[in-house]
């Protein structure tokens, strides 16, 4: 079970509330997670990630323990503490725009 | 003859969410309902013809991207539907501002026209430029690609708001002719559904760039037209107040006495096809009416002859501006017109444009206002 936490602009699109609770197939990464939240939730299919390119959209940022993983590559394993549930993976509107 | 309608509903986009502004038939006392969608841009929100009660809205931000809202219960509430903007085939490029090639990318959805008889189609004005439409309530996307694959695509250049399709117009005698135009590449027209597009710029003249009638590269902010007449056509260019009688085979200016014919904002009375409606704007640099004074000015006939509109406007120290989708007229009788400016007021006048009061002073910038006329 992986912890999700949304920005609130997406948790008011989603239509939930608090932290999100996600079962992922296969190992934690930020594809699998991000695939996961999509599938959960088409909403927001597209508002963190690109439609075409699958990129990171810019302003979008994905915190785990302290640590920025935004440019880990989307393959890579999520830190344990999150695999394990132990640890939010924090889903970040970036600073931006005053 | 005018019909006898029971009310109005107000649509306004702004930077920081949508508001819908309702009123009876008289159109004095106002109800404010929103924020929607807090927070985030919207562009354009829009009624069906054929259904009032279903509503599209253009909902964006720099942070996540493109969402299309639609509402079934005329906005009381919303679902989120199909955001997938994807170009078809290989996009290719267009001119970037230094002249060099840059790929065609989705950025927005400018403009929202639904379907004069069908619900559930709706057709998206986008930047970067390209036309798509949806047949089923905004759930998927197809790309009308003749427009960008016409050949004068490569040549399209952005304007300083982005290189934004902004303006569809659909026919409403001919179910085949759409015109949609486009910052900055000028105005174009499908006579087969959307299938093959043809540039209808020929007697626009743009001082600022290098063939001024050339057959593409115009920055058209706006074209309007009268739906009992669609052959005829009025533009607000970027400089320049212009006419077509001929479905945009030809244009020819009817600035007339316009205290400047910069603007972005053109709009024709529900009732009286030769009366039409700009905010002229003192340049392109200094975006805000000319002399502090807020005025729309009114041609009775079709242009060329104008008159100044100020009652209830604020004639000092005004520096608003009122952007290209920001005007929009009721069919009741008399004509409402509305207008709202990046100031955040909405002025609306129950009387077609002789006297002018604010609904609401204090929204964020509006971004596009569009008018629902109730039964």
């Amino acid at each position: 079970m992986i912890r999700v936490q949304l920005p609130a602009h997406l948790r008011i699109l989603a239509r939930v509330d608090g932290e999100i609770q996600l079962e992922v197939e296969g190992q934690a990464t930020q594809r699998s997670v991000l695939d996961a939240l999509d599938a959960r939730y088409p909403a927001l299919g597209g508002t963190l990630r690109d439609h075409v390119t699958g990129q990171r959209r810019p302003f979008v940022r994905f915190f785990a323990c302290e640590e920025d993983l935004s440019h880990e590559p989307p393959d890579a394993p999520l830190p344990e503490a999150v695999a394990a549930g132990k640890e939010p993976f924090l889903v970040v509107g970036a600073i931006a725009g005053g | 003859m005018a019909e006898t309608m029971s009310g109005v509903r107000v649509l306004v986009g702004t930077r920081k969410g949508a508001f819908v502004l309702t009123s009876d038939g008289k159109r004095e006392k106002w109800d404010v309902s929103g924020p929607h969608f807090a927070g985030w841009e919207i562009y354009h929100v829009k009624g069906s013809p054929a259904d009032p009660n279903r509503l599209y809205a253009s909902q964006s931000s720099g942070w996540f991207g493109q969402v299309i809202q639609r509402s079934s219960d005329a906005g009381k509430t919303w679902e989120p539907v199909g955001n997938k903007f994807v170009y078809d085939g290989v996009p290719g490029t267009h001119q970037w501002y230094d002249g060099t090639p840059h790929p065609w990318e989705f950025k927005r959805v400018w403009h929202l026209e639904p379907s004069l008889t069908d619900p559930d189609t709706v057709y998206a004005g986008v930047e970067d430029a390209a036309l798509f439409r949806s047949t089923d309530g905004g759930q998927t996307w197809q790309e009308l690609a003749g427009l960008r694959g016409h050949g004068s695509g490569p040549h399209w250049q952005p304007g300083a708001g982005g290189m934004c399709l902004h303006t569809i117009l659909l026919d409403p005698k001919n179910p085949d002719r759409i015109f949609i135009a486009i910052s900055a590449a000028g105005a174009f027209r499908t006579d087969d559904a959307g299938a093959t597009w043809r540039p209808i710029n020929r007697g626009l003249r743009s001082a600022q760039i290098p063939d001024p009638a050339a057959e593409v590269g115009h920055c058209v902010h706006r074209i309007a037209m009268h739906r009992s007449r669609p052959e005829v056509l009025f533009m607000q260019k970027h400089w320049d107040v212009m006419r077509s009688d001929d479905a945009g085979d030809s244009w020819h200016e009817v600035s007339g006495n316009l205290p400047t014919d910069f603007g972005f904002a053109i709009d024709v009375h529900a009732h009286e096809p030769e009366t039409i409606y700009v905010v002229p704007i003192k340049s392109d640099s200094e975006h805000f009416p000319p002399e502090g004074k807020l005025r729309v000015y009114r041609s009775r006939t079709g242009g060329n002859e104008w008159e100044a509109l100020t009652k209830g406007l604020p004639q000092s120290d005004c520096y608003v501006n009122v952007l290209r989708d920001a005007m929009a007229v009721d069919s009741l009788d008399r004509c409402g017109v509305y207008f709202g400016t990046t100031g955040g007021q909405v002025y609306g006048s129950a009387d077609a444009g002789d006297s002018w009061a604010p609904i609401v002073r204090d929204l964020p910038a509006v971004l596009s206002v569009e008018v629902q006329t109730l039964p």
